[in-house]
């Protein structure tokens, strides 16, 4: 029993993190039509940009109890990244999809580098500062309050997305350009714009997930690379341009990965590219998709 | 035939390079010629089919660990060996993997593939026992048409027999991907590329033929991973990493994957500009990055459309040539 809670915790922690990145990445696919390969690279941004922000609000007096704010605004912060990438990506809208994927592989490469040339090659960390929260037991296991926060912060930015997209005008204009580019767009949508607060949203959306990530563990330069191939599973599983699909894929992955670390350490990543596989076979629309192929 | 003469020529340069290029420089070429290889079958499928997978270094993983499992645990030596193995390798991993694959086009048909391309990186890494992991498996010198040649020391190895070896190769495999994007068979390629239902009514089976595309591709590419073994000594899981698949994209579309001679140019200056790179600067991704990037925007059709374009102004400035018709493949896709 102990054991099935722990990989119910570990699993919805991942889950949390995979979810906002992959959440990200299907409201660019959704809106834009483009799958951006990038978005682990604005994951592993925010993750470095977070612990320098952290490491000078200490230096400067902050309380250490006050980090998780200040992670968050790190990750918001970071999001200004995206209007001159949107610029960039603005050249490849109307070309085949294969240079839309090749120009954001052309960014996973380009923000490695800045990353080494920023923090250098080693990776960083924030050492026990997540454990400020303390802990809390859930039966008869105790986990990091901290996980259980970053749990919650992403259900409350899942419903505060979800209430945007369904409920508010931007949010309606939003799907009706996912829609229709061109009749939105005669309709006197300025597309444009929408287009580059979409994928700013999409990006902030990954730096935040990777800014809470790194009290639980180091910032590195591969996380960017291992990352985005979870988050493409999610969005395989859930269905792509879904975000009921991402939430779901995010769940399903997470879960799936805590499971198999516990139980056979081989089968990690092993279990979800089968799975991803599987779904592509049986049902290429993901769990949630509705696009036809 | 002014084609056949700039060809026949750049092999014999090549076949003289050796005479006068530095050591250093040759044995960079062995990539080159690896790639060269693995590439023409990359571009089978996707410049002449329409197909881009994000998963093709899965294959080249399969050519570099057929190489090592052969010298290293089989204790044989033959490279002839090692290329029909891993050519054959590829081809029993290619049938499923295609089979599924090609039910799918465009981002579904790269994304599964880059799903297939990691589930091999994972079992490369996790299983320790078979692989190595991490480390990866050493791959010895091998045999080249039976002369035992593991006195000579590697550089004299790689710049001698094994350079002109690869050169031959490199030709052949040519010659036979040359042969086909001109046979019937290359036309339904063509023609399933350009509209898969219109090829359907007309009677061509365009899974079939795909899954032909995907096939001869895969063996393409695993020959190339066994060039690419032997000349760095090892295989290791990053050449089947889905980063390694983005650099053969990276290649193809850098020399310009609407021209048969794309692949080979791009590998080439792949090769050398990361070395170049490399030696200026310890961010040579960037630089590799941002070199993409300008391809993908200013340069579609990547350095062969360049160059074509400034041999067709040329001729233009001699004489007012009539209307240039574009038989080039995926200039319609580049702008649709």
């Amino acid at each position: 029993m102990t054991s099935v809670i722990d990989i119910l915790l570990g699993g919805l922690f991942h889950a949390a993190v995979l979810f906002l990145v992959a959440a990200g990445l299907q409201l660019v696919f959704g809106v834009q039509k483009i799958v951006n390969l990038a978005c682990g690279s604005f994951y592993a941004l925010g993750a470095y940009f977070g612990i320098s922000c952290v490491n000078w609000a200490l230096a400067l007096g902050l309380p250490p109890s006050l980090f998780l704010p200040v992670l968050i605004g790190s990750g918001i912060l970071m999001a200004t990244v995206a209007p001159p990438i949107e610029a960039l990506l603005r050249t490849v809208y109307r070309r085949d999809e294969s240079f839309q994927l090749l120009l954001t592989f052309s960014l996973v490469l380009m923000t490695q580098d800045v990353l080494r040339i920023v923090w250098g090659p080693t990776p960083q960390h924030l050492g026990t500062l997540s454990m400020t929260y303390g802990k809390v037991a859930v039966g008869s296991v105790t986990i990091p309050t901290y996980n259980l926060l970053v749990i919650l912060a992403s259900i409350a930015i899942a419903a505060l997305l979800g209430f945007f997209l369904q409920r508010t005008r931007f949010g309606r204009i939003l799907r009706a350009t996912a829609e229709n580019r061109d009749m939105s767009a005669a309709l006197g949508v300025n597309v444009k714009w929408v287009y580059a607060s979409v994928f700013t949203l999409g990006t902030m959306l990954g730096t935040v997930g990777g800014a809470l990530v790194v009290p639980t563990s180091a910032a590195s330069l591969d996380m960017a690379v291992e990352l985005v191939v979870e988050a493409f599973a999610v969005v395989v599983i859930g269905g792509l341009g879904s975000m009921r699909g991402a939430l779901a894929g995010a769940v399903i992955v997470g879960l799936m990965r805590a499971a198999a670390v516990t139980v056979y350490p081989e089968l990690e990543m092993l279990a979800i590219y089968l799975i991803v596989i599987a779904v592509l076979i049986a049902r290429p629309a993901g769990l949630f998709g509705k696009a036809a192929i | 035939m002014r084609s056949h003469l700039l060809v026949l020529l750049l092999l014999a340069v090549l076949a003289l390079l050796p005479q006068v290029a530095g050591q250093y420089h040759l044995t960079l070429m062995i990539p080159f010629f690896a790639y060269g290889i693995a590439l023409l079958g990359f571009n089978l499928l996707f410049g002449y089919t329409g197909l881009l997978s994000f998963g093709h270094a899965l294959f080249v993983g399969i050519g570099a660990y057929a190489a090592a499992a052969i010298t290293s645990k089989l204790g044989l030596r033959s490279f002839e060996l090692i290329l029909v193995a891993s050519a054959v390798g590829a081809f029993l991993v290619a049938i499923p993997v295609g089979l599924l694959s090609v039910r799918y086009t465009k981002i579904f048909f790269g994304m599964l593939t880059l799903a297939f391309g990691m589930l091999f990186h994972s079992f490369l890494f996790k299983f320790y026992d078979i692989t190595g992991g991490d480390g990866g498996m050493r791959v010895l010198r091998p045999s080249l048409l039976g002369m035992d040649l593991s006195t000579l020391d590697k550089t004299a190895f790689l710049t001698g027999p094994f350079y002109y070896y690869c050169l031959v190769l490199l030709g052949f495999a040519g010659l036979a991907m040359w042969r086909m994007v001109n046979s019937p068979f290359g036309l339904h390629l063509k023609a399933i590329r350009e509209n898969p239902r219109k090829a359907e009514y007309l009677g061509v089976r365009v899974r079939l033929y795909r899954l032909f595309a995907f096939l001869i591709s895969a063996m393409y590419c695993a020959m190339g991973g066994a060039i690419l073994a032997v000349s760095t000594g090892l295989a290791d899981p990053e050449l089947a990493y889905w980063t390694h698949s983005g650099n053969l994209v990276f290649m193809v579309v850098l020399g310009g994957f609407a021209n048969f001679l794309g692949p080979i140019v791009g590998a080439f200056s792949f090769i050398f500009l990361q070395d170049q790179l490399m030696s200026l600067t310890q961010y040579w991704r960037f630089f590799l990055g941002a070199t993409l990037a300008l391809i993908v925007i200013l340069f579609p059709r990547g350095l062969m459309g360049l160059l074509q374009d400034l041999g067709g102004r040329f001729r233009a400035a001699e004489a007012p040539a009539p209307q240039r018709i574009s038989h080039e493949l995926g200039t319609e896709r580049v702008n649709p």
